[in-house]
Order: structure tokens, then sequence, then C-alpha cells
């Protein structure tokens, strides 16, 4: 099922089939920056030069799902395809957009920020620091709508899930586990530690973005107080973007 | 305007298109009809477009009642006992609701998955682009219960004749369905790929529209069993930390972090779908290019419905129906 890359991507890829309608282009099999930079490219080489027979692509940690009609196209010549893809599309990357999310870390929005203090022997208040001082890049969306699974968190607060599952966080919960860091966007059971919450919602039917942010877009947390995080929440609510996009030199 | 009024419905009743496409990398899953096959017949008979939005209907099934008009209906999927004002229906075909009559569809002794669809569409807001409803999201139209009224479309075209559609005989049990190994099969060793495509599994009750689960040895792992999330595709068969294998279907998460030893292919993915828990299944290796053939008979069936309807043939002849060799792979 596996067949050799193309220089173009680089020795190691390989070209899976996830039936007949999908092809998996994975670039490696671990969370790291270099390979999901590989990841983006092909994505947007794709985007740049489409193929006839795609019908969507879906990038992933480590690697980029391709969805295609098999009656467009067979899939060796779509492996082929992806292979001639000319080095100028390669290349091409558009920006990165970069967020700054207003984020509550105050009691009532992070049960267990004191948790996972204690468990990693740190003060609530350096967990907070470590937590919104950290850039993230949007790894993949998946599990609900907007979901956002986040790369970036720092080591110090590499922490296992619960023992016991939460039975509701609240939508637009930031959560850790397992030296990962997810905004969620549905309330919902979870076994992963709830640290605080932002007002602003990453998928919100109705407004337009219906999604604020792309996979490769990098976020950080910017801190707020519950006012504000009650009033930013009444806009949010209203459809307003409350969200800000950073110019790259403001980082 | 013409109308379905919803008289009684079971939990689970949904209205689905084709499905939600363009989405998945916002992690939004793609639904549509668990019997995909079933569906596309359901509309073909209706005259409607394959991927038009129908009713599909559980083991529940569903009492409705015609208003401000006569409706023409197209009904296909698993082989529901279905009925006119009492009248018994064949459960393949098209039939005419006069206003006021009332189609009840019941669970029969085989099938998980019943399909309606009324001539010109139901009419209702996409919701990204869609009118598949994701019941685990919320997202699509609401679920379809007592007393919901659905706005159907203008047909396409004239209807005059109602069509009756030959139900196959029960195939062999178990049931085989062909499964294309991959993207993980190297997560598990080759004695023990091969010792899932030789057992026997049984549906579990634990099946719903995201995923069918397996029960039977459970698989174990060579590699371990947790991988680093990566996309997701229908019909991926996903084995978790306790080795029982899961089919993921219609409502399945955009991505998730199993190792998949195969996908189900499309051509068998809906005679998997219409398995009752308890039903024994079986699994076969197949190879991509065998499955895109299998794909391609399952539209060229289709297609030729479409084209017969489309022409307005007087009947859709049984005969004519069984000479596709296709037909008896719809249902089992």
């Amino acid at each position: 099922m596996t067949q050799d890359g193309s220089p173009a991507f680089g020795p190691e890829v390989r070209f899976l089939h996830a039936g007949e309608t999908a092809l998996v282009v994975e670039f490696g099999v671990a969370i790291d920056p270099a390979i999901h930079e590989r990841v983006l490219v092909l994505d947007r080489a794709l985007a740049a030069t489409p193929i006839e027979g795609i019908v969507e692509t879906v990038p992933t940690y480590r690697s980029l799902m391709i969805h295609y009609d098999p009656t467009r196209i067979q899939p060796q010549a779509l492996i082929d395809s992806v292979r001639a893809l000319p080095p100028a599309g390669v290349a091409a990357t558009s920006p990165l957009r970069r967020w700054l999310v207003p984020a509550c870390y105050g009691p009532e929005h992070a049960p267990d920020l004191d948790g996972v203090a204690a468990a990693l022997g740190l003060s609530p208040e350096r967990v907070v620091a470590l937590h919104s001082g950290a850039t993230y890049r949007i790894y993949m969306y998946g599990f609900a709508p907007g979901f956002a699974y986040l790369g970036g968190l720092p080591q110090e607060l590499a922490i296992s899930r619960r023992a016991t599952p939460r039975p509701r966080a609240e939508a637009n919960s930031l959560i850790i586990a397992g030296g990962q860091a997810v905004i969620t966007t549905v309330p919902m059971p979870t076994g992963w530690h709830v640290l605080g919450r932002t007002p602003e919602r990453f998928f919100a039917l109705g407004r337009d973005p219906v999604f604020l942010a792309a996979v490769g877009d990098e976020v950080r947390f910017d801190p707020i107080d519950e006012p504000t995080f009650a009033a930013l929440e009444r806009r949010a609510e209203a459809g307003e973007v409350v969200v800000r996009i950073l110019e790259p030199a403001r980082w | 305007m013409v109308s379905l009024r919803i008289l009684r419905a079971g939990p689970g009743t949904t209205i689905q298109d084709q499905g939600r496409r363009g989405y998945l990398r916002f992690g939004v899953s793609e639904s549509g009809p668990m019997d995909w096959i079933g569906h596309a017949r359901a509309n073909i008979l209706a005259g409607n477009a394959p991927g038009v939005a129908a009713l599909e209907i559980g083991i529940g099934g569903i009492e409705l009642q015609a208003e401000g008009g006569p409706v023409w209906i197209g009904h296909a999927g698993a082989p529901f006992d279905l009925a006119r004002n009492g009248t018994a229906l064949p459960s393949c075909g098209r039939t005419r609701l006069q206003e006021g009559d009332r189609l009840t569809v019941k669970t029969a002794a085989q099938g998980s998955w019943f399909y309606l669809s009324p001539a010109g569409g139901i009419v209702a807001s996409p919701v990204l682009g869609s009118l598949a409803t994701n019941l685990r999201t919320g997202l699509g139209p609401p679920p379809v219960t007592a007393g919901t009224v659905l706005s159907l479309g203008s047909p396409a075209q004239e209807l005059t004749t109602e069509l009756i559609c030959p139900i196959d005989a029960p195939a062999d049990l178990p049931r085989t369905v062909r499964v294309v190994p991959g993207p993980q099969d190297d997560y598990f060793s080759t004695r023990e790929l091969a010792r899932f495509f030789a057992e026997t599994y049984r549906v579990s009750a634990q099946g719903d529209r995201m995923g069918y689960r397996l029960e039977g040895p459970p698989l174990r792992h060579a590699r371990g069993f947790n991988i680093v999330s990566d996309a997701i595709a229908l019909g991926a068969i996903q084995v978790p930390g306790d080795g029982t294998p899961i089919v993921l279907m219609a409502d399945h998460q955009p991505t998730g972090g199993y190792p998949k030893l195969g996908h189900v292919i499309r051509a068998d993915i809906g005679r998997l779908a219409q398995c009752r828990p308890g039903t024994d299944v079986r699994f076969a290796p197949t190879s991509v290019r065998a499955a895109r053939v299998e794909l391609l008979a399952a539209l060229d069936y289709l297609k030729a419905m479409l084209d017969r309807a489309e022409r307005r043939e007087a009947d859709l002849s049984s005969e004519r129906l069984l000479s596709v060799n296709l037909v008896s792979g719809v249902y089992e």
C-alpha cells in the first residue's frame, strides 16, 4: 500500500490508501513542526495547482488526506500528479495569520488550574504565564467543528489526562493533556484539564466567517479578567469577532 | 404548499442529502446516508438526482401523511414493511400519496435503514452547504419527530406511474464485506491481519451513525495502539487499545488517533450499515483497483436507473433490473 515519494516532498513521504476514495500523503509519524510544515506546503501547492478529481484535502499533524472522486481520477494518476507538482507550486506559501485570543483564567472558567499547578509543582500564576506565554500553531481540526488542536504547549505543562473525566466542559474552553492544547467549540465531557476559557468562538454558524482560523495559523493567549470576559462574551454572542489578528511585527 | 406531516417517527429519523463536503479540514463530518445506494435508489425512483435530501429512517419506523396535494415518493433501503392507508406496498418502489393518505413504515426481519424520497426533494435551509443532519454535532436540519412538517420542492419531472422494484433474496450468512488494507495495516503483524480476515465478527449493539463496533476475538497491535492523529475516511476500521475493531460510519469524526487497519469499500459500506446488531460479518481483503471497479459498477447501475427515469420509460421491469448483476449486492 506504500509507494516512494517524490524528491520534491522529501525521501520519507509515503502514499497510503484510505480506501478507494482517499489518499494519505504521510510525511512522518510524530508531532513535529517540520513535518507539519511539509503537510502545509503540499496542501497549499494543491490549492495553487488544483488537480482534476480532488474533492477536498485535510491537513493533520503529519499527513495530508486527499479525498478524490475515483470516477474522475485514478489513484496512480493522482499519485503521479502530486509527485509532478511544479516546484513553484510547492514553494508557494500563503502568509499565515496570527491570532491574539483573549483568555480568562479566573476560577469560574478554569476549574483545573489549581489541580494542574499542584500536580506539576508550579504556582497557578506560573501555569497561566506558561500557557499564555507560548506561541501555538493550529496543527489540525477534528472531533467537532472548529475544534482546534494546538502544538507548542511548553514542556513544563506536559500532564496526563485526569483520572476521572469531567462530565462537562463549556464550549470555548482551553484544555490541555498529553502535551497538547486544544480550544474547544462544544460543551463536552472531557478527561483533559480545563485551564481557562475564551469568549471567542472559533466556530459560529450564521457568522461570517463561520470558522476563524486555518490550519497552520498561529495563536497566542491574552489573559483577561472576568469582567472583561463577560463583556467580550456578550459581544461574541452577538456575532462579533473579538479575537485580534496580529501583524508579524507585533510578536 | 405540498408537504409531509410526520405523525410518528422512531428516534434517529433524520434528513440526509449526499453529505457535507468541503469542511473536513475544519473538523466538520461529512454525514450523509448510512446506505448511500439505498438513498440514491429512493431518489432516482422519485425522479430526483441521487444526492437530494431524503428521509433516513431507522428500525423505529415512521408514519406520515401527505398534505396540500398529492406526493410521489420513492422508497428503498432495508426491506421494511410499508403500507398506504393500511394496505401493504412493496418496500422498494415509487408510490403516489393522495392528499390525506397515510404512509406507514415498520421494521421487518432484516436491515437497519430505510429511505423515503419525496419527488422534488425536502426543502430546508442548508447548513454549510448541506441538508445532512449530524446528530452528534447538531449540524443540519433538526431530527425528524412527530409533528414535523416537511415542505417539498417542485418535482423535476411529471410522474405518472407507480413502480415496484424487485427485492433480492437474502444472501448466505455470514455476510462478507470487502476491505482495502491500510493506511496503518503495518501496525498489525501479517498473522494478526490474516486472523482479522479469517474470523467471523458480530455487529455489536453499541453502534450508531458514527460507527459500528464489532464483537469478536480482539486484535493485537504489533506496534502499540496510539498513533499521532491523522484523518479518517468513511469506512475506516480503527482498532483501539482493547483490540475491538470499530468501523467508522457516516457521522464519524474527521480525525482520530487509533490505527486503521483498512477501509470497507464504498460498494459494500451500505450492506454493512444495513446489518443489525447481532449479525455475523466476515471481511475479505481486496485492492484499491478492485474496489474502484466495484464502485464504478454501483454507479453505473444507478446511472442506468437514472437514465431510464429520465427517458420516462413506463416501467422499471423486474427482468431488466435483475439483469444488472449489482442488484444482487444491494439488499442482502
